[in-house]
């Protein structure tokens, strides 16, 4: 970081901005690549001119114009190594005449409709699930290649080729750097949420290696579901997402014991678990039932969620309503994960008979088949219903399965108090 | 990280809000400065105070506690207002209050203080200290 206090500054602003400079250029340019590089320069020369002149008042639309003065001297440019003079002349003004209304229009944008337009465009479905994320993280969340690979322990050439995958795939489908509207909308959507909850997700549960939380992506995906929220706040399934994860990370310090081992929900100390998200969780799903989308599978996670934060201790958990609501959500989002989760549902709320009744009817699922949480759940209910020696066997198969060593170990413990 | 930003009071606030079009505008301003707020994911709660005459302090001194009425005097020391946002760095947060509509019709000042976090603690707390905190927890959860 720079020591000097303007180029902090100058530093600090473009962060803000560097998002909203992109998507306005890359409207312009339709092109990413272009989009960066321009942002990048307008960089260049503030940092030049910032301390001499000092930050300007509205330091947005003064990178943004400076960026445009090297858009359109890159148009000339092109222009003149490709044509005659003589069209030149005629067409430069007709040019310059859109470009500018172009870029009136990119500059003056109360709703961030050019923000939504690149998130959209970042997360077009041409794009594989992960592509869309690195490039989300980079072009929205303003993450560098270092940070996305760090925070998906990859390695950073897997992370750059992805991203200029992506970028090709967005250029060679002409993918259009603009909101889509009504049925093009609801298309969209999803691929949109869906790219937020896997960077989500990430960062929530690491899949692999030692760290169980890498709060950094949490907080990524919260600030894009914030930003969406911000942004589509009559969209249910964009608040019901955001729920979702604000009541998630009110957990995040409490999932992890002294020593880093797993803590499972309802072994929490709830002390721990951040009101204020878990307010604004309450606050964001309350909307999303007044806007009648209580139905939509991110509201009836989020409302799972929202009946864990509403118990003050784990035995007030409202299990009945958990697996009505898993008994809908299941109807909405069928897979086997759901149906799993359901079985632990009916287990608290109606026994470990009936969960073991429901486990068993899922056990041949091909997506189970490796699974961790299958067995450590079937091993939980056989446990609770006093059939230790079957227990033990299956946490110790949970725990051959399981993702990271944190999980592992806690399956060890419990297959060792069996 | 988490910060907490607060508006503080001047005499004018310390006044209450009487009804004025220079008021009405303030609202506009930063409702919309508000709205940026949220747009750009920074803003995470906020709320307007009421003027110290409204409040109370209770005053500690050993066993003893003293409750003591407002108005208080001190008046640029009050908060008359207060913003949680998530944001990078200190840099971040300065450069977002730059952006800040003046909240007053005079002069003033807006404060920012980072949350502590978890990290912050690890050296600090002895770990019988946070023992109690968990078991203070317990008790909470349990009652």
């Amino acid at each position: 970081m720079a020591a000097d206090p303007t180029l902090r500054a100058t530093e600090a602003v473009f962060r803000i901005e560097r998002a909203r400079l992109i998507a306005g250029l890359a409207r312009l340019t339709r092109d990413v690549d272009r989009a960066e590089e321009l942002a990048q320069d307008a960089l260049l020369v503030a940092m030049t001119e910032w301390p001499s002149s000092g930050v300007p008042a509205n330091p947005g639309a003064w990178l943004m114009a400076a960026a445009k003065r090297r858009a359109i001297d890159g148009i000339r440019h092109a222009q003149m190594r490709e044509r005659k003079h003589a069209e030149i002349a005629r067409e430069l003004d007709e040019e310059q005449g859109m470009s500018a209304d172009a870029l009136e229009a990119a500059l003056d944008d109360p709703l961030g409709d050019e923000l939504l337009g690149l998130i959209f465009a970042a997360c077009h479905p041409v794009i594989g699930p992960e592509g869309r994320a690195a490039l989300t993280l980079r072009l929205v969340g303003g993450l560098t290649v270092e940070e996305i690979a760090r925070a998906f322990l990859s390695n950073e050439a897997a992370i750059a080729a992805r991203i200029t995958r992506a970028k090709k795939a967005i250029g060679k489908a002409g993918v259009a750097f603009a909101v889509p509207r009504g049925a093009e909308l609801a298309v969209r959507l999803p691929s949109v949420l869906e790219v937020v909850y896997l960077i989500f997700n990430e960062g929530y549960a690491a899949t692999a290696g030692l760290s169980l939380v890498r709060p950094p992506l949490c907080g990524e995906a919260q600030r894009l579901g914030r930003i969406l929220a911000g942004l589509m706040p009559e969209q249910p399934e964009v608040l019901g997402l955001l729920a979702l994860m604000e009541i998630q990370a009110s957990r995040l310090a409490a999932r992890a014991g002294p020593d880093g081992q797993f803590v499972p929900l309802t072994e929490q100390n709830r002390a721990r678990w951040d009101q204020l998200l878990i307010r604004r969780g309450l606050n964001a799903l309350a909307r999303v039932e007044a806007l009648g989308g209580a139905d939509g599978s991110y509201a009836l996670q989020a409302a799972l969620a929202a009946c864990h934060a509403r118990a003050r201790r784990a035995e007030d958990t409202d299990w009945r309503r958990i697996a009505a609501l898993y008994d809908r959500l299941r109807q909405v989002m069928p897979s086997p994960v759901v149906e799993l989760n359901r079985a632990v549902a009916h287990s608290m709320a109606f026994g470990p008979d009936a969960g073991l009744a429901l486990v068993d009817a899922i056990a041949d699922a091909a997506a189970l088949r490796h699974y961790a949480p299958l067995p450590a759940a079937r091993g939980d209910f056989l446990f609770r219903a006093g059939r230790r020696a079957e227990a033990k066997a299956q946490f110790e198969a949970a725990a051959a399965l399981a993702g990271n060593d944190r999980e592992r170990d806690y399956l060890l413990r419990r297959a060792a108090d069996c | 990280m988490r910060v907490m930003v607060f508006v503080k009071a001047t005499e004018d606030s310390e006044q209450g809000m009487q009804p004025s079009a220079e008021l009405s505008q303030m609202f506009i301003d930063m409702g919309k400065f508000n709205e940026e707020l949220v747009n750009a994911g920074v803003l995470v709660a906020g709320d307007g105070l009421k003027p110290s005459s409204f409040g109370k302090r209770v005053a500690f001194d050993g066993p003893g506690r003293t409750v003591i009425d407002g108005p208080f005097a001190e008046t640029r020391e009050l908060v008359a207002g207060y913003w949680i946002w998530e944001v990078k760095d200190m840099d971040e947060a300065v450069e977002w209050v730059k952006r800040c509509p003046n909240p007053m019709f005079g002069p003033s000042e807006i404060e920012i203080r980072p949350f502590y976090e978890m990290e912050d603690f690890v050296d600090v707390i002895p770990d019988e200290a946070a023992a109690i905190h968990d078991g203070v927890g317990e008790k909470l959860a349990n009652r």
